[in-house]
């Protein structure tokens, strides 16, 4: 016999006693960015950290973030299933969206994601056999000059082929870390979840990645190119101007 | 091709991308060497009144898509009141075709965080946040980085360059939600709820951030700061238009050669940028295009030469929006575009509002019909009402937004619409996608 629901959500059902005392110390940090009586402000980063120890939320990690905040859980899960990065099914170690709004659907976003997903045999938001790669597909990512554009674990691989793509999947999926075109060196989901609950880079060489591309610089190249510049000023104008009349 | 023409050239006024060419702008030695933190120390020496009689002077609008006045915003907040202020940074950048505001913080983030601390003073605010889009971590990872720096040198924290002035930023990652762009959406989301807006009046400058008075400014707004309070307001308005001053940083994608970023006198036409941007790709002509992303109706090869400033594009019947200027050719079909921005405003509407929830809903499920090839002449005027039910009916933006497309392309491309209503062109979608949707 199987057993009876009693239409409590299973999301509801957990608790965060079995995370470890790291997190909750980390969890204590991330409160006390926050003005002494609105530590609710902290509900956001901690879901993101403990998708830094989840690869996902869970209902235990609901439990958590209640626990830490004083919150219910039935309040965290409401805001949890809100957000689109809170994945509520376990996530690859790399998380593959690919841009099919309009502009990079137009400039081929949409193929892509049809290739990646036949490629790897996975839909949106499901997971390869291996627990290598999530795939999604994911809304304007504001890189549309560099369109169609691919994220891993959210660093920009820029105007891609289906080609291209198939090769980075492939080489994450060989263990090796595909370089991004404008973002740092790739970690795993998880490590970019803690730098989202608002936890510094810790990989220095990481932090010098990602020069400005072409696109980037297209404005400011031509105008050096050309000797043109915006006019100039003197920056010892006064902030107050000077009256006429006075003395 | 020959080069864009000097006086075309000439438009060009790189002002806050003006250190983007310096490869190391995002360290503070390099921000400091380059102007950095010059305009604060001018700034802490006057009185944060006279900072914000400034902005006002100079004509400064709000980059993030609405214009309003920059410093008439900062002069609402109420002083002497005994409650704590707040300047929030709405760095939620994510408006389809927008891509200005996240090379400005990866390239040149302590110009954001020098602009923060120079209106946290004017506005008497000791606690600032940056909410930054959640899926950019670069931005977030040179932000934060900027954050510390500024910290260890004394520019942030208590008694800043040694005045009675303290700050503290805060840089609060989202988890990927476009209403949160939406400044109250955002300022609930800040507080830890599903960012959904709120009713207006009161306004954030009086009941924001925990229901004290709050400034929300974008990126490139508060950018735009430090290099007012050096040039001064007479330098700022030198560039630009009478009612709309500045520089603007004009983003372009779609069927051109180079697409990318470019910083221009505000005012500046499509044709002129097609110019600096090498033209259309070879093959592509001009059909459509958005003059500051998808929210914005969209305007045509007729509307090459309307000046993009806000008065103009208003009177040309669009939006200035934030100059995201997504360019779409002959190849593309705006039935087609419009439908995907829909499915867009589908998925980001907050569900708060009927009109925007269901409008949205119903209205990509009419499209597929019509792309589909089984589309009926009713289905558009069923679009047109539903447009006018959701227009105007919801608490924030975000709906109007979502019938900027749907009615642009009606106006300007219905005989797009016929083609596939009357069998002319061939379905877009396959019928299984219809699957469900009726």
């Amino acid at each position: 016999m199987g057993e009876i629901s009693l239409g409590l959500p299973s999301v509801l059902a957990g608790t965060g006693e079995d995370f470890p005392e790291e997190l909750r110390q980390a969890a204590r940090e991330i409160i006390d960015r926050y003005p002494p009586d609105r530590s609710r402000s902290a509900l956001l980063p901690l879901l993101h950290l403990v998708q830094s120890h989840e690869g996902y939320v869970s209902a235990d990690g609901i439990g958590f973030c209640a626990e830490m905040l004083g919150l219910t859980r039935a309040e965290v899960a409401a805001v949890a299933t809100f957000y689109t990065m809170y994945k509520r099914k376990p996530t690859g170690e790399f998380l593959v969206s690919v841009c099919t709004n309009t502009m990079c659907d137009a400039l081929g976003g949409q193929r892509i994601y049809d290739a990646l997903s036949e490629h790897l045999g996975v839909g949106h938001e499901e997971t390869t056999p291996d627990g290598t790669i999530t795939l999604e597909h994911a809304e304007c990512l504001a890189a549309c000059d560099y369109g169609p554009v691919v994220t891993v674990n959210y660093e920009f691989f820029d105007k891609m082929t289906p080609e291209q793509a198939r090769e980075i999947v492939d080489r994450l999926r060989n263990g090796e870390r595909p370089q991004p075109t404008r973002g740092a060196r790739l970690c795993t989901f998880k490590e970019i979840s803690r730098q989202l609950a608002g936890f510094p880079e810790d990989r220095p060489e990481a932090l010098a990645d990602g020069v400005a591309g072409d696109s980037t610089l297209a404005g400011v190249r031509l105008a050096k190119a050309h000797g043109v510049t915006a006019p100039e000023y003197d920056p010892t104008t006064p902030i107050v101007p000077e009256k006429e009349s006075s003395s | 091709m020959s080069g864009p023409r000097p006086e075309v050239l000439a438009k060009l006024t790189p002002v806050l991308t003006r250190r983007w060419l310096e490869p190391d702008a995002w360290r503070i030695e390099t921000y400091e060497r380059l102007d950095g933190y010059r305009a604060l120390r001018k700034a802490l020496a006057v009185h944060p009144d006279d900072l914000i009689a400034l902005i006002k002077e100079s004509g400064l609008r709000g980059r993030g898509g609405a214009g309003f006045p920059t410093g008439m915003k900062w002069g609402f907040i109420p002083q002497n009141d005994n409650k704590p202020h707040y300047l929030v940074v709405n760095a939620d950048e994510g408006e389809p075709g927008t891509c200005k505001d996240l090379p400005l913080m990866t390239h040149d983030p302590h110009a954001v965080i020098e602009g923060v601390i120079i209106a946290a003073y004017a506005i008497r605010a000791n606690r600032a946040f940056i909410y930054l889009r959640g899926e950019a971590v670069n931005a977030a990872r040179r932000l934060r980085n900027a954050v510390a720096e500024a910290y260890k040198a004394g520019y942030l924290g208590k008694n800043i360059l040694g005045r009675s002035f303290s700050l503290d930023v805060i840089v609060h990652s989202g988890a990927g939600a476009y209403i949160c762009g939406e400044e109250t959406a955002l300022l609930d989301s800040l507080e830890g709820y599903r960012g959904q807006p709120r009713l207006r009046p009161p306004f954030p400058a009086t009941h924001g951030l925990y229901a004290c008075p709050t400034v929300v400014n974008n990126v490139g707004t508060i950018a735009s700061v430090p290099p007012i309070v050096l040039g001064g307001a007479a330098w700022w308005r030198s560039m630009g238009t009478e009612k709309s001053a500045g520089p603007m940083i004009y983003s372009l994608s779609g069927r051109i050669n180079n697409p990318g970023q470019y910083e221009c006198s505000m005012g500046i036409t499509l044709r002129e940028l097609l110019e600096l941007a090498g033209g259309m790709q070879p093959g592509h002509e001009l059909k459509f295009w958005t003059p500051g992303g998808s929210s914005t109706p969209m305007l045509t090869a007729d509307h090459l030469d309307v000046p993009l400033d806000f008065e103009s594009v208003a009177a040309a019947g669009s939006i200035l929006g934030t100059t995201a200027t997504q360019i779409f050719s002959q190849h593309d079909c705006p039935v087609y575009a419009t439908y995907r921005w829909l499915k867009f405003y589908e998925h980001e509407s907050c569900g708060k509002c009927t009109p925007c929830r269901e409008g949205n809903y119903w209205m990509v499920r009419t499209y597929r019909r019509i792309l589909s090839g089984q589309g009926t002449y009713q289905d558009l005027d069923t679009l047109l009402d539903t447009c006018d039910n959701i227009l105007g009916r919801a608490f924030c933006g975000l709906g109007d937004g979502a019938t900027s497309s749907v009615t642009s392309s009606l106006k300007y491309f219905k005989q797009d619409y016929l083609d596939y209503i009357e069998g002319r062109k061939p379905p877009l979608l396959s019928a299984k996608e219809l699957v469900g949707a009726h």
